[in-house]
């Protein structure tokens, strides 16, 4: 079975991806995504049913730590990749009006 | 004697041993590095300045004793996807073209605090997501067997810079294949350890449930001595793996009497190269006649772990290179309007192709509507994977097959069909989701002179028994390596 995806699913999940695709570039990804899809419905082909879903190979348990800092401030040399920073803090364009 | 024909292991006793110093190996390295480079492109970042004075403070301990590891003084370079401090990490990518990191993978500082000295950061398909080193926003990397030929990838560059004599080891990553692929490619041995073995902290993450830290060398003995420094425990990965058997050298025994090996059928049929197939079941026979016993058998489920794993690891890196926002680090566009075009932008201009396509299809098969029948589908069938792997390791104490379907395609090729590409990590990708040991040893190589490379894999915990059986056959040979003289007279011509 062919799979089409919508324009609105592919509206959608570029909004997911936070991805701004030109026309032509979201028509390959388009055309991509259903080829991938029409593959990866080959494990359809596989009764899974009580199987369960199979996260992690080992059992693993949360790390847990009592919480106290143990690196030291490095804020300084963080915040030399910032893109744009100001007064010690990232700088964005404005979010609240 | 030529310092740069030395494996790691050789080269560390002669530093050890006051025969050569650390500046001379590491100077050696770099010579090397400026001759070829114009022509391979390993490297991202090549940390001149920085290895010499590495140099020198490592020789000051080894010369007060403080330092008495094999791997003491040995010069390396390291995949550009593991943080070093203070040096770019790119990710071959333009989104990380200026971030410097104010910390050191795990695996990394082990290796520091055993002596290395850090020549660079090696190219790779950008953030790992490729099987030929061209998707690198910085160029690709070239076969040192044969510039026309790509290295295989993601960890093309690590492989390539040893298969050239640009470094004695390397660090690579392996998600689906990326150390064991360019290994078979380049002609140089690679490990993938268990999941949890290595730590993956600072490893810079593509999908997580899948990714490990693992050497590239030229020979068992270097990958066996580079494991066993980077192995460890750490709080700081999650998902690390408390093990008490990580002394791998132990395990450099000439001797397969009696062990079994199960040679996958389902991995010679259909898809497979004639002169792949005939060296790996000729390297099958030498460990028989050797004393291991071989039996042909069915893995079944193969077909299914390419589309299992396309969905899993694409999920995961969908979520994980979310960081990617232009705010803290990395690209951030020129012109916008308010926060989430800002993020948007800064992200379809910093991400290259390969890179989108994975988010995009990521993002797709977790979201509402789609996450059952995709997402809880593939791990499903990831635990169908494991079962079979655990049925084999009932019978067996390693499985061999081929490590890929064919030798480096030539540059160029691969890239026009993501699909055929990526049917390319049949034999590799299973082990990454049954999150099992496996390893790359040369084998042959093809009618065009290309290498070949033999996969064994273990069972979880078994890397051993894969380097006892690599080690043996590695005994019966000769290290090969490309004529790297001649391929520099034709740069020059050109």
């Amino acid at each position: 079975m062919a799979n089409i995806i919508s324009d609105e699913t592919m509206e959608y999940v570029g909004i997911l991806a936070k991805l701004e695709l030109s026309l032509e570039e979201k028509e390959a990804a388009r055309h991509d995504m259903e080829r991938m899809l029409d593959y990866i419905d080959k494990l359809n082909e596989l009764d899974t049913s009580g199987v369960e879903p199979m996260s992690h190979i080992f059992p693993v348990d949360n790390v847990f730590r009592e919480d106290v800092v143990t690196n030291g401030d490095d804020r300084e040399n963080i915040l030399k990749n910032a893109p744009e920073q100001k007064d010690g803090a990232f700088k964005v364009p404005k979010t609240v009006e | 004697m030529d310092i740069l024909d030395l494996t790691a292991v050789e080269l560390g006793r002669k530093i050890r041993e006051h025969e050569i110093r650390v500046v001379e190996a590491t100077e050696a390295s770099l010579a090397q590095i400026e001759k070829l480079e114009p022509q391979l492109n390993c490297y991202v970042t090549v940390a001149k300045e920085q290895a010499l004075k590495q140099a020198k403070e490592v020789q000051k301990r080894i010369d007060d004793k403080t330092l008495t590891g094999p791997l003491a003084g040995v010069p390396m370079a390291m995949k550009d996807n593991m943080c070093l401090e203070g040096l770019p990490t790119t990710c071959s990518s333009k989104i990380l073209e200026n971030f410097v990191p104010t910390y050191t993978a795990e695996a990394v500082k082990r290796l520091i605090g055993a002596g290395a000295v850090i020549l660079g950061k090696t190219n790779m398909d950008e953030f790992a997501m490729g099987s030929t080193t061209e998707t690198s926003a910085f160029g690709e990397t070239k076969n040192p067997w044969n510039p026309a030929h790509v290295p295989g990838g993601s960890s093309g560059g690590s492989c390539a810079a040893v298969a050239a004599n640009e470094c004695f080891y390397a660090l690579g990553s392996d998600t689906g294949g990326s150390i064991r692929q360019p290994s078979s490619f380049c002609g140089v041995t690679g490990i993938k350890p268990t999941y949890g073995t290595v730590s993956r902290y600072g490893l810079i993450a593509y999908g997580s449930s899948l990714d490990q830290i693992g050497p590239v060398a030229r020979n068992v003995e270097d990958c066996a001595a580079v494991l066993e420094t980077i192995a460890s425990y750490d709080k700081k990965d999650s998902t690390s793996i408390r093990r008490e058997d990580c002394d791998f050298t132990a395990a450099l025994v000439d001797d397969v009497r009696g062990m079994r090996i199960g040679i996958v059928r389902d991995y010679l049929g259909e898809g497979l190269d004639d002169e792949v197939r005939d060296a790996v079941l000729a390297a099958a026979r030498v460990l028989e006649e050797k004393g291991a016993v071989t039996e042909e058998f069915d893995l079944s489920l193969v077909e299914y772990a390419i589309p299992a794993y396309y969905v899993i690891a694409s999920a995961e890196a969908s979520s994980n290179l979310s960081r990617f926002d232009g705010i803290k680090y990395g690209y951030r566009t020129k012109e916008y309007e308010g926060l989430h075009h800002l993020y948007k932008k800064s992200r379809s201009e910093g991400f290259g192709k390969e890179v989108k396509r994975r988010i995009m299809l990521g993002s797709f098969v977790l979201s509402s509507g789609y996450y059952d029948a995709y997402y809880l589908k593939a791990l499903r069938t990831k635990a169908l994977i494991k079962q079979a792997f655990d049925k084999a390791f009932s019978r067996y104490d390693l499985i061999l097959g081929p490590a890929a379907p064919s030798t480096a395609p030539r540059l160029g090729e691969s890239l026009q069909d993501p699909l055929k590409m990526y049917l390319g990590d049949i034999y590799t990708i299973a082990v990454n989701l049954a999150g099992l040991p496996g390893m790359t040893v040369p084998c042959g190589r093809d009618s065009q002179g290309l290498p070949i490379g033999l996969q064994l894999i273990g069972d979880c915990f078994r890397e051993k028994n894969l380097i006892r059986a690599a080690y043996a056959y590695e005994c019966t040979r000769s290290y090969e390596m490309p004529d790297l003289a001649k391929q520099a007279r034709e740069q020059e011509v050109r």
